[in-house]
């Protein structure tokens, strides 16, 4: 349970965490620019935000995972190969290989092991957060149209231009709209952690599986059959209770932003005070 | 080659039909659209199963929940956490190295280990746990008049569910759950990813996807088209789902029958 390669599973569920706790703020600025940007006046711009979130509807998620680690590694090398080869010319696709000049490669050939994790990484967040972006401009459009229609006018006619209102009226007030939706997609976000293996980080799934498998004594000093199995009933623990913890945490931020609200909850909290 | 003798070698490669090997270089477009068809049989196959047989079991796990036997509904509660709390790949490797070591223990247990049969286990119980839920809502919904116009007719027991509760339950549950048949054939994707060999390379469609991904370095164009072969099957599934819920709230006015609206997918 602690020789060297265990450490790297211990370390592999900080990981999960350390993705979770970049993620989440990623997505959320992600998603914010979707939402504001289906909300804006210039046509260009509105598309561009209702194209984004319409697109990943529809579409099975774990094909964009893999579809935007490639493409956006080759988009990378290809902008640092325009920028920094200018005079290469051959063709960048030759048949079945893509092809960029040496010093344009992402990590560079030469650099060390952690450059290569960290990069990989680095995309697989990159990758989260804009699929996750989508979801959330979807939760925060919907917000957004859900604060009354009252409070925005009473702004207007108060004078207030449109920036304004949204800073002072919209944003603070459709958190709570929103919370429902958010939390909901915090829970999809722990649960998609474990797709961090299909793009080729080496995480949990990875190590449950080079852990758990049958070990000889040739090769280890504690040799044990196929323990695969046992591996992942503990991860499968383990997200039990991160979404039993991650439940009440919500239920209680819930009740917190629900206090004085005009909403249905909020008369019920009035009520069971009273 | 031309494009029809590709679709005749290919279009049943999935499963197992036509050309064993699979396409080495040269891919065409008629390919890549032939081969990842072709895999979609088994995304159809394995989304159709599950939500047949899933529903059947929602029902009693959501009836189950609104028991009032408190071991009736303590079980459905910790089934419907079990497989709701955690992520749906997580437990198809768990279900694919449970399935393994049973199969130590007898060979009854090893048609369980493939794609084919321990793979629709796990979606059929994933699905039942979510679509229980759904209508566990839905039943908790259920108009109080509703229930007590059927005390008032003598309706009791088996009658009183198999008329009132619960058309009533799936007219209210309807729109939720068609979100929910369209997650589950997408989440159908994630078999042949997680643990359960394509024996064969008799794969989905985004297992032939990520071979021409991998072989052509080329992602634009391998995932546009599974793209657009789900896109395809998701409107083909509202469609439906439509049909049915407009039968189940025929007796309604128009104006006041529920639409179903579209939410985002999400993963399990």
């Amino acid at each position: 349970m602690t020789t060297g390669k265990h450490m790297s599973l211990y370390w592999s569920l900080g990981t999960v965490l350390l993705l979770l706790a970049i993620t989440a703020p990623t997505a959320l600025a992600f998603g914010f620019g979707g939402a504001t940007a289906a909300r804006s006046q210039i046509p260009p711009l509105r598309w561009f935000g209702k194209t984004y979130m319409a697109i990943v509807r529809g579409v099975p998620d774990i094909a964009f995972f893999l579809f935007f680690v490639i493409a956006l590694d080759q988009g990378f090398e290809y902008l640092r190969h325009k920028v920094l080869c200018p005079d290469w010319d051959q063709p960048i696709r030759q048949g079945n290989d893509f092809i960029v000049c040496t010093i344009a490669k992402l990590p560079l050939g030469n650099a060390p092991q952690w450059v290569h994790e960290v990069y990989g990484f680095a995309l697989a967040v990159l990758t989260f957060a804009i699929v996750f972006g989508a979801f959330a401009a979807n939760v925060l459009f919907g917000a957004m149209r859900a604060v009354p229609k009252a409070q925005l006018e009473t702004a207007e006619a108060y004078g207030m231009t449109q920036r304004q209102i949204n800073r002072r009226v919209l944003i603070p007030q459709m958190w709570v709209y929103a919370l429902p939706g958010l939390s909901n997609l915090w829970m999809v976000l722990i649960k998609a952690t474990p797709l961090l293996f299909l793009l080729g980080v080496e995480d949990i799934v990875y190590w449950s599986r080079e852990l758990g498998g049958t070990k000889t004594p040739q090769f280890t000093e504690y040799p044990h059959g196929d323990w695969r199995m046992w591996y992942f009933a503990g991860l499968l623990v383990f997200y039990l209770c991160f979404t039993k913890v991650s439940e009440v945490v919500l239920a209680r931020i819930m009740a917190r932003l629900t206090r004085g609200q005009a909403t249905a909850a909020g008369e019920a909290q009035r009520k069971a005070i009273a | 080659m031309s494009c029809a003798a590709t679709i005749a070698d290919y279009a049943f490669r999935s499963i197992g039909y036509g050309e064993r090997l699979l396409p080495r270089s040269d891919f065409t477009l008629c390919q890549q659209f032939t081969l990842i068809g072709s895999g979609m049989i088994w995304n159809v196959y394995f989304g159709l199963l599950a939500l047949v047989i899933g529903f059947a079991i929602a029902t009693a796990v959501a009836m189950g929940k609104a028991a009032q036997n408190p071991l009736l509904r303590k079980a459905s509660e910790w089934f419907i956490f079990v497989f709701r709390g955690s992520p749906l790949f997580i437990q198809f490797f768990f279900a694919y190295f449970l399935f393994l070591s049973l199969k130590g223990l007898s060979p009854f247990f090893s048609p369980l280990t493939s794609a084919t049969l321990g793979a629709l286990c796990v979606l059929i119980l994933n699905t039942a746990a979510y679509s229980a839920e759904i209508f566990f809502g839905a039943l908790q919904s259920i108009p109080k008049g509703d229930t007590e116009a059927a005390d008032a007719y003598g309706l009791s027991g088996w009658s009183r569910f198999r008329r009132v509760i619960w058309p009533t339950m799936l007219r209210l549950a309807w729109p939720a759950y068609t979100n929910e048949a369209i997650f589950l054939f997408q989440s159908t994707t994630l078999v042949f990813f997680a643990g359960f060999p394509a024996v064969q390379q008799k794969g989905d469609a985004l297992y032939y996807a990520s071979y021409f991904a991998d072989k052509t370095f080329n992602p634009f164009v391998p995932y546009p088209i599974l793209a657009g072969y789900f896109i395809i099957l998701t409107l083909i599934v509202i469609g439906i789902f439509g049909l049915i819920n407009s039968r189940l709230n025929r007796h309604l006015p128009s104006d006041r029958r529920p639409r179903i609206r579209l939410r985002p997918n999400l993963i399990r």
